[in-house]
């Protein structure tokens, strides 16, 4: 089973390390990472994709607990938060496909950000499965390089984790 | 506000903290440091040979004290020799707080001279680490440092200290209190969870209790023997929990797992409740786990959550402190009018039969020293009242299983790591704390040969250690499992190169006696306790001698092979 655990952690040098070095100490795995300072500036959250049944994921949650600069772990459960993920991607934009490359991009309401004579830069924010759907469709135009984020994620309603 | 220099800080903090005793080597980048200890000799330091033995020494000073020890060595091959001592007291849960040297803070990451980044190395083994880079921050570190080391799960922590650090000055910032807003170990039980522990322990007709070496570290080996007797339940223990429990008593089980008792092994597989004390279902001890307590309800006690339900599914589980959960279980059950003694009488009656079969017993032969026999004379010698360490392998299951242990921290041994070595130098650090008592190594001659260079410490502090070394001529428990599982093929486990242990120890100014007759053994045991100056007892021990009972790596623990 996926999971989405978000992680608030003193922002303070090495957590990065300590937390990516439990995952690949005791064999968890992570499929995506996102981290970035929070509205206090002494703390950073995390969002951590990962896989495992419920045991594996009770033994991360608690394993992040464990180490002394996480302050609060969440494990997200279906419907109690919301994710986005944003995506650039570069794609060849040749005279006879711009106009097919810009009609994708305004359906899944993404935008250009950056154009050059032979190529255009476009940046996609949805769910991970709008994500991939804009990718698969302008995949045949030709995309040169993406960059993804992966994942952020937030609980819903009053909840916090702070 | 008067400003002191890093150095200044550092022997400050330590005196604050009660901090008696550091293990140390020094080198360039901790000179400051040094020099500020030479003006303060009323912190006693102790000069070791090698940085591993000094990681060893605080972790058996704290092992034999329940206080936190201190080591502190230089950068670069300094510090990179620590590390394993640093993964024992991690596997371990050791309270140990180590400082290292690092090259000036300008110079981090240009490939230094003796620059290692210690604090990436050593992450996966250490509880928290600290690379100070400001020397306004060092005093706050150090109380963090102590107090993590201590609280909670105990371990070692890393205090990394450049050497400008060690000499910029600051004011003495040291916190009064350690407040932590990312780490509140739980202390307190939940009651709601203990009663439950006291009802199951109510409606349990073959219950055992499985204690872990977390009833010795918070010190609540007091609580479980009240709670033991009263409720009328069996007691077994890990090679960790040792000491635990008096291992005289008629409840008392003995070891389990791998190389436990008969009695102790059965008993797990027959329970209908194991409740698990400051342990946490290691494979050495659980065997197969899918046959491990096959009919028991499990209930686990721990301070670290991560441990629950870790290997072994439980079904009451209850976070915190080992001595405040035991007085609040000893509390409810003895609110409950339960007639406990009738209630296991047939439980504990069986417990006795199954201990009438003695898998303990081994065959004598005329003129042969056994290993077993040398424990035997060392506890007819000492009765229980001594310090013992093991070093790994077959010598620590033989001391595991024969040595009389009546009280907590009074066997110290690497459990989750296994170092080889690390007896000798744990021996000292526990003889550095309770120099009148006697202290002795139990040692293989592989083992001993890894950390002997700290001869020379123990005779230079004058701590009078006895080595004795079941001297088989072998890496015994490396050859009994190729004998056992490989066809008797003894793959370079046969050092056919000894030194001269006699001679080794007087070449250190150590008394060396060497015994090859049973009747030789505790002349020569008594005669180091007599000299009162660390000793070297090399016992020449029958070649091929194995620990039985055994259970195979990966069997249940109830399918043993016995002697």
């Amino acid at each position: 089973m996926r999971h989405t655990i978000s992680v608030l952690v003193e922002n303070k040098f090495g957590v990065l390390s300590r937390v990516s070095g439990l995952f690949s100490g005791r064999g968890f795995n992570i499929e995506s990472l996102s981290v970035a300072p929070t509205m206090d500036t002494s703390t950073s959250r995390m969002t951590i994709i990962t896989r495992g049944d419920d045991a594996i994921v009770e033994q991360i949650t608690k394993q992040l607990n464990k180490l002394i600069d996480v302050i609060k772990v969440s494990d997200f459960k279906n419907e109690e938060y919301v994710d986005r993920e944003i995506v650039l991607v570069k794609v060849n934009a040749e005279p006879n496909n711009r106009a097919e490359i810009l009609r994708m991009t305004e359906i899944f309401r993404g935008k250009v950000v950056d154009v050059s004579p032979k190529t255009y830069t476009l940046e996609v924010t949805g769910s991970e499965g709008k994500v991939n759907a804009f990718i698969e469709m302008i995949k045949h135009l030709g995309i040169i390089e993406i960059a993804r984020s992966g994942k952020v994620a937030i609980s819903r309603g009053r909840r916090t984790l702070g | 506000m008067t400003q002191f220099t890093g150095a200044e800080i550092f022997v400050k903090s330590l005196l604050k903290l009660k901090t008696a005793l550091i293990f140390g080597y020094p080198g360039g980048v901790v000179l400051p440091i040094y020099d500020e200890l030479f003006k303060n000799p009323q912190l006693r330091h102790i000069l070791v040979r090698h940085e591993q033995g000094a990681v060893h020494m605080a972790d058996g000073y704290a092992r034999a004290t329940g206080k936190v020890g201190v080591a502190l060595v230089t950068s670069g091959p300094g510090a990179t020799n620590t590390v394993t001592g640093i993964a024992t007291a991690y596997m371990d849960s050791i309270p140990i707080v180590v400082f290292t040297g690092q090259v000036p803070t300008a110079l981090i990451g240009n490939d230094a001279f003796q620059e290692a980044d210690i604090i990436g190395i050593t992450r996966p083994c250490v509880k928290h680490s600290y690379l100070v880079r400001d020397v306004k921050q060092l005093a706050p570190t150090i109380a963090e440092a102590f107090y993590i080391a201590s609280t909670g799960k105990p371990g070692p922590v890393l205090v990394d200290i450049p050497r400008d650090v060690a000499t910029n000055k600051s004011t003495f910032n040291f916190p009064e209190k350690v407040e932590l807003r990312s780490y509140k170990p739980t202390k307190s039980g939940h009651q709601r969870q203990i009663e439950k522990l006291a009802d199951a322990l109510e409606n349990s007709k073959k219950p055992v209790f499985y204690v872990g070496g977390g009833v010795i570290s918070a010190n609540a080996a007091g609580e479980l023997s009240k709670l033991a007797k009263h409720t009328h339940t069996p007691v077994t223990e890990t090679l960790m929990g040792l000491g635990s429990f008096d291992s005289s008593h008629n409840l008392h089980l003995g070891m389990l797992g791998m190389h436990g008792t008969y009695r102790a092994n059965m008993a797990m597989t027959d329970a209908d409740l194991v409740v698990a004390l400051g342990a946490r279902f290691d494979d050495r001890v659980t065997g197969k786990i899918d046959e491990f307590a096959p009919h028991a309800k499990i209930a686990q006690v721990d301070v670290d959550p991560t441990s629950i339900s870790k290997n072994v599914k439980c079904d009451i589980p209850v976070v915190g402190d080992l001595s405040d959960v035991l007085k609040k279980l000893n509390v409810a059950v003895k609110k409950r009018k339960v007639p406990w003694k009738s209630k296991t009488k047939e439980w504990v009656q069986q417990i006795d039969e199954w201990r009438s079969s003695n898998t303990l017993a081994y065959k004598t032969k005329k003129n042969v020293i056994k290993p077993q026999f040398v424990l035997e004379e060392i506890n007819k010698i000492t009765k229980g009242d001594a310090i013992y360490t093991t070093e790994v392998g077959q010598n620590q299951m033989w001391a595991a299983q024969y040595l009389t242990l009546t009280k907590p921290r009074t066997f110290l041994t690497s459990g989750g790591l296994g170092t080889m070595g690390y007896g000798f130098p744990a021996a000292i650090g526990a003889q550095a704390a309770f120099p009148n008592k006697i202290v002795i190594d139990i040692a293989g001659d592989a083992s001993i040969q890894m950390n002997i260079q700290e001869l020379g410490t123990a005779v230079q502090q004058n701590l009078p250690v006895i080595i004795v070394i079941l001297n088989n001529g072998f890496l015994g428990m490396v050859r009994q499992w190729q004998q056992l599982f490989y066809e008797n093929r003894y793959a370079y486990s046969c050092m056919e190169h000894q030194p001269d242990f006699v001679k080794l120890a007087e070449a250190y100014g150590a008394f060396g006696a060497r015994v090859t007759k049973p009747e030789e053994v505790a002349p020569a045991i008594k005669k180091a306790i007599k000299l009162k100056k660390p000793a070297i007892i090399d016992c020449v021990v029958e070649r091929e001698e194995n620990v039985y009972p055994m259970v195979p790596a990966g069997a249940p623990i109830n399918k043993m092979l016995l002697a």
